[in-house]
């Protein structure tokens, strides 16, 4: 593989003679995962590593099989979507309304957006055992985990999505006397939806994290507990195929976002 | 006249959000002394000050801080030497970065630390652990952010360095690195914040480590103000570690 033009000119016209096509891009990505696949392989045969730890691939891809046939798996992966969804419901309502006033109003911001800006980013994980006590020990403590993990990012991109809107669009809304419900409904949420689909997407990433790393820590439901259920009894075929499958999830609820966002109007 | 001379000050604006937490934590103290509040859910947030002291004299906080910070330091040099690296050979080889930067883009959005029973398995339940699940975390902020500072290297910069016949080393260590320095950086810093996170959370989680294992220890000895008392210390140490990043981002945009 040789070095290509580094000129960014280059690059962002993508019109280099030796620029790469697609073909190759594609072959090249098919033997990257190849050469990884054989890796994986090679290193679970020849024993280097305990043999548990990196299993062979056919038997994470029969472990995936009986995950994916075993009916009661959907039933933990309903329990975990339905308490990210509703964290993700009482977290995003809480998080878009936070962010409206805290963009609409500069001084709501100066009192207030310094709390939100600094315990956005603090691990949600340690509130845990706050959240069982005020909550339980069943979904209610995992569905506070998720809407207090996905407050922060949602608020955030609100606030910033509020301060981003076009002033002659307020100012036309003013100037046809519509109400504080119409600006909102009519001007304001049209106008931020960029910016609170991006606050969504994160979001929903931090909501499945909170969710099933509460799940992994003390519940009887969801992916979370299966995942350490396959740790505790070391089956790692089966937690490779719960992992795989919830990154699959994870990554492709994201995706799914993104590609609304880019879709043109 | 510009919005900034226009603005009124905001300290009165300030000092109504301390005074509103200040007279949130009164409300809850009121509530709870009157029996309205369940003192076995919330403990009193007078006990919680006075727990403070306790905490951090009876609980070696300050070892723990240390050993936070070395798995901090641990991941954030893996970070600086994987993390970079990658991200110049991403810009180096055009078709690497057409192959692979969707995948780091989609290795961002997967939740690393779920996979947390992983790295038990392969590392144990040590430190190593958590220094890997912070730097696997926080890796594709870093390698991203370098390929797209030196992507965005001026291209009136690179021709002058070639119009000085530099070579691609000179041209690197000269024109490209320094050019995108202050987006590195904010990658390196995006980076050590979801290090940071996942290595608390980690901690907390395994029983294992630093300031995560505190909050552990004192939720399972039901030690109602202690858990308050170490989830308020290590909140005000995540807050510091993000104002300290955030200030050395500042310095090193304006350096």
């Amino acid at each position: 593989m040789g070095a290509t033009d580094l000129t960014p000119a280059a690059a962002a016209t993508g019109s280099d003679a030796g620029d790469p096509t697609r073909r190759q891009v594609l072959a090249l990505r098919a033997a990257i995962v190849v050469a990884l696949l054989v890796a994986w392989e090679a290193v679970s045969a020849s024993g280097l590593l305990f043999r548990d730890v990196v299993p062979s691939l056919r038997s994470i891809a029969a472990a995936l099989m009986r995950v994916l046939a075993a009916p009661e798996f959907y039933g933990h992966l309903g329990a975990s979507a339905s308490e990210v969804a509703a964290g993700l419901a009482v977290g995003g309502a809480l998080g878009l309304l936070a962010g409206v006033v805290i963009g609409a109003n500069r001084f709501a911001a100066d009192a207030y957006e310094a709390l939100i800006h600094y315990l956005g980013p603090t691990p949600k994980i340690v509130f845990f055992p706050v959240m069982i006590m005020w909550f339980g020990v069943g979904a209610g403590s995992k569905v506070a985990m998720a809407a207090i993990s996905c407050f922060f990012p949602i608020a955030i991109s609100a606030a910033a999505g509020m301060r981003a809107i076009d002033g002659v669009l307020i100012r036309v809304g003013r100037s046809f006397g519509a109400r504080p419900w119409q600006m909102a409904t009519k001007i304001y949420l049209p106008a931020m939806r960029a910016p609170v689909r991006n606050g969504l997407r994160l979001g929903l990433g931090v909501a499945i994290i909170g969710t099933l790393l509460a799940e992994t820590k003390l519940s009887n439901r969801g992916v979370g507990h299966l995942v350490i259920q396959a740790y505790s009894t070391f089956d790692m075929p089966r937690m490779y195929a719960l992992l795989i499958v919830v990154f699959v999830a994870a990554i492709g609820l994201n995706a799914l976002i993104g590609r609304g966002e880019r879709r043109p109007r | 006249m510009n919005d900034a001379s226009l603005r009124a000050s905001p300290w009165p604006a300030r000092a109504v959000g301390a005074g509103s937490l200040v007279a949130l934590v009164a409300i809850v103290e009121a509530l709870l002394r009157a029996g309205v509040v369940n003192r076995f859910v919330i403990p009193l947030p007078s006990d919680v000050l006075a727990a403070i002291p306790r905490v951090v004299a009876e609980e070696n906080v300050l070892r723990r801080f240390v050993q936070t910070t070395q798995e901090m330091l641990w991941a954030a040099l893996l970070l600086a030497l994987v993390g970079v690296a990658a991200g110049v050979a991403l810009h180096r080889y055009r078709m690497l970065k057409l192959a692979c930067e969707t995948w780091i883009g989609a290795f961002a959005a997967a939740p690393i630390v779920l996979a947390y029973p992983l790295f038990l398995v392969i590392f144990g339940r040590s430190a190593a652990t958590i220094v890997a699940i912070g730097f696997c975390a926080g890796l594709p902020a870093v390698i991203l952010k370098t390929t797209e500072g030196l992507g965005a290297t001026r291209a009136v910069l690179v021709d002058v360095g070639r119009s000085f016949r530099l070579t691609p080393r000179q041209q690197f260590r000269l024109i490209l690195l320094p050019a995108a320095l202050p987006t590195i950086f904010v990658g390196f810093r995006l980076g050590l914040i979801f290090a940071m996170i996942n290595i608390v959370g980690v901690e907390f989680l395994i029983n294992f480590g630093g300031l995560g294992q505190l909050i552990n220890e004192m939720a399972e000895r039901y030690d109602l103000p202690g858990t308050y008392a170490a989830i308020l210390f290590v909140v005000l140490a995540s807050v510091l570690f993000f104002d300290v990043t955030e200030r050395i981002e500042r310095w090193a945009r304006r350096t």
